[in-house]
């Protein structure tokens, strides 16, 4: 407020002076900014530090901080070094790198869209991922790699269509969402019917892709996701100041110089690869993509960057998994139901919020 | 603006036709934009008005003809060379929500920075000036979501300033403004004009204001030019009632002495004054 009543005192100076005073008060609120913004990303990094430790060392099997240095160091500890290193570490990753995935995607497309509700959960990215690898696993019998390589090239083909679809009558307002919605109404019918057709061990298998788990978290996974995410997020991170450009409306973006149709196309690409890498690791963890964006943009209180909706998602994962793990002794809950059940509400009071300023996000 | 005295840079129309898939809306026209000088397009609904800025912009590609800047194709330049000349102001642009003024502002900044390029003072000093030119330092950091029509349309334009560009293009800067805050807006962009030489196009409905504040009109109809030149010279009852169907009488303006389009409708017409030009007449 300080360097408002500054601009206001420079008002009735000589402009020559008062120019060169007001940029240097604008410097200065962009500072504070700056500053504002990396303090809710660092507090927002402890968070998935201390979520991290929490996940690995506490829950159904708890080990010590000694013990877990000791392993890592290679000491063989019976049965604590197998499920810190082959269980609870991977998993812990996974649902970092997941939650990474997921909110920048989700915040990616609701910026591009200028609409909350446009993640790629609602709009049917995640969808067709799951029904792509649903199809791998119960009709082809796919596994492992196969069904994640499925799973990626099923949220592909749903982000082309959806491109293709909404391209003729302009990519903006509801109709990407509601085409979206439609789409994603059918591939998890498919789902669904998929899963009548398979056998019960296949289905119990599949059945993952509906709501999203980390329960079979492994190294291979993991690595597999973090390769993918290391291309991706600086990719998505460079073109966030061209998003930033784009969330002003095609036409003052393409004044500014932004090339828009070729812009978007690798923003939706990019965004659709973060949430189909994520949701062929994982399953579409439910509302993951969605929340993270509203939830970022309130935390600092105007536009967020794409690494705080990132940071965001992490938390949230690692947070929803660590509950869903240990909420009812001796059953491990997907995280996507648990997720799921936090995105309902903010999904009604998105839609009521949204439907009563007329306009998304 | 800028501390060096400006070449000014002309825009100029060559025959070009324009439309939305199948439809021609703006046909083989041809108009420069003379340097220097205000601008203003009028015409009846749907005559191509904004489709003919939108063009000009190089917001949509002309299906024949070509645009040129200094001489150049606008399509062969690269496009954040062409922002840096050619800024423009959208129809009723809607902000990101919770964004700062001075965020919005800042952004105005793209075509002058690099990929990589860190915020210069030299940025902050042309968003300053933006902001100080069009009035609205004094909410620098408050949330453009609070501000009122008039006020955000005047950050729009101190967005478009932050881009220091010789053509300021503007599409309909005065919708949804009430009538204070329309001669405020249109003011300013005068000042603009006078200050810096700034060239200016703009799409206006109204025809008054339109002929009070061009230098150069620039007359639609049905996607053709129906006419061009000094308003005191196009706006005459004639005109208006080829382009506009409209029977009325033009005085001149009692404040600036620009001609003043009187509407006579069917009803409330008393006795026409002498010596006024009517072209209810033939």
């Amino acid at each position: 407020m300080s360097a408002s009543t500054e601009y206001l005192r420079d008002g009735t100076a000589d402009s020559g002076r008062s120019a060169g005073s007001a940029a240097r008060a604008l410097a200065a609120g962009r500072a504070a900014r700056r500053r504002a913004h990396s303090v809710r990303a660092g507090a927002l990094a402890l968070a998935v530090v201390v979520l991290f430790a929490v996940s690995v060392l506490l829950g159904s099997y708890t080990v010590t901080v000694p013990d877990f240095f000791r392993i890592l160091g290679g000491a063989q500890i019976p049965g604590a070094s197998f499920i810190v290193l082959e269980n609870k570490l991977p998993r812990a990753l996974m649902a970092v790198l997941v939650g990474i995935g997921f909110g920048m995607a989700g915040t990616i497309f609701q910026t591009l869209l200028r609409n909350p509700l446009a993640s790629p959960d609602v709009i049917g990215i995640s969808y067709g991922a799951s029904a792509s690898a649903v199809t791998a696993i119960v009709l082809f019998g796919a596994s492992g790699a196969a069904v994640s390589f499925a799973a990626v090239a099923g949220g592909l083909a749903v982000a082309a269509a959806l491109y293709l679809t909404a391209r003729r009558g302009g990519l903006g307002g509801y109709r990407l969402i509601l085409v979206g919605i439609a789409f994603a109404a059918v591939l998890h019918a498919l789902v669904n019917f998929l899963l009548t057709r398979a056998d019960l061990r296949t289905a119990a298998e599949a059945l993952v892709w509906l709501t999203g788990s980390l329960n079979s978290s492994n190294w291979d996974r993991a690595v597999l996701l973090g390769g993918a995410l290391v291309l991706l997020v600086p990719a998505a991170l460079v073109l966030s100041r061209i998003l930033q450009l784009l969330e002003l409306g095609d036409d003052a973006a393409a004044g500014l110089g932004v090339r828009v149709e070729a812009s978007r196309a690798a923003l939706i690409l990019t965004g659709a690869c973060l949430a189909a890498v994520s949701t062929a690791a994982a399953g579409p963890v439910a509302a993951v993509a969605f929340l993270c964006g509203p939830i970022a943009r309130r935390l600092v209180g105007g536009p967020p960057s794409l690494a705080l909706a990132g940071l965001v998602g992490a938390v949230l994962v690692l947070a929803a998994d660590f509950a869903a793990a240990n909420l009812i002794p001796g059953t491990s809950l997907p995280v996507g139901v648990l997720t799921g059940a936090l995105g309902a509400p903010v999904l009604l009071w998105l839609l009521i919020s949204v439907n009563r300023s007329g306009q998304g996000g | 603006m800028a501390d060096t005295p400006r070449v000014p840079s002309t825009l100029e129309a060559r025959s070009i036709t324009l439309g939305y898939d199948e439809r021609k809306v703006v046909d083989g026209l041809t108009v420069t934009l003379p340097p220097g000088r205000v601008s203003v397009i009028v015409g009846a609904n749907g005559s191509g008005k904004s489709t003919l800025l939108r063009g000009l912009a190089r917001l949509l590609k002309p299906s024949s003809g070509s645009v040129l800047l200094d001489g150049q194709d606008l399509r062969s330049l690269p496009s954040r060379a062409v922002a840096r000349t050619i800024g423009l102001l959208p129809q009723s642009p809607v902000p990101p929500g919770g964004i700062t003024v001075a965020e919005l502002v800042g952004r105005g900044r793209y075509p002058h920075q690099g990929w990589f390029r860190r915020w210069t003072p030299g940025d902050d000093a042309a968003v300053a000036e933006a902001l100080r030119v069009t009035d609205t330092l004094s909410f620098a950091d408050r949330s453009v979501d609070e501000l009122s029509g008039g006020q955000r349309q005047r950050v729009w334009i101190a967005l478009a300033l932050a881009q220091q560009t010789d053509i300021l293009l503007l599409d309909e800067p005065t919708t949804f403004l009430d009538v204070a805050h329309q001669v405020e807006v249109l003011d300013l962009i005068t000042d603009l004009n006078r200050g810096s030489g700034t060239t200016v196009a703009m799409v206006l409905h109204d025809l008054n204001l339109a002929a009070r504040y061009a230098d150069h009109l620039i007359v639609l109809k049905d996607g053709r030019l129906a006419a061009q030149g000094p308003p005191a010279a196009v706006v005459t009852p004639g005109l208006v009632r080829e382009v506009f169907g409209l029977v009325c009488t033009v005085i001149a303006d009692p404040v600036a002495g620009t001609p003043l389009v009187v509407p006579v409708g069917r009803h409330h017409t008393a006795p026409v004054p002498a010596g006024a030009g009517t072209g209810a007449a033939s």
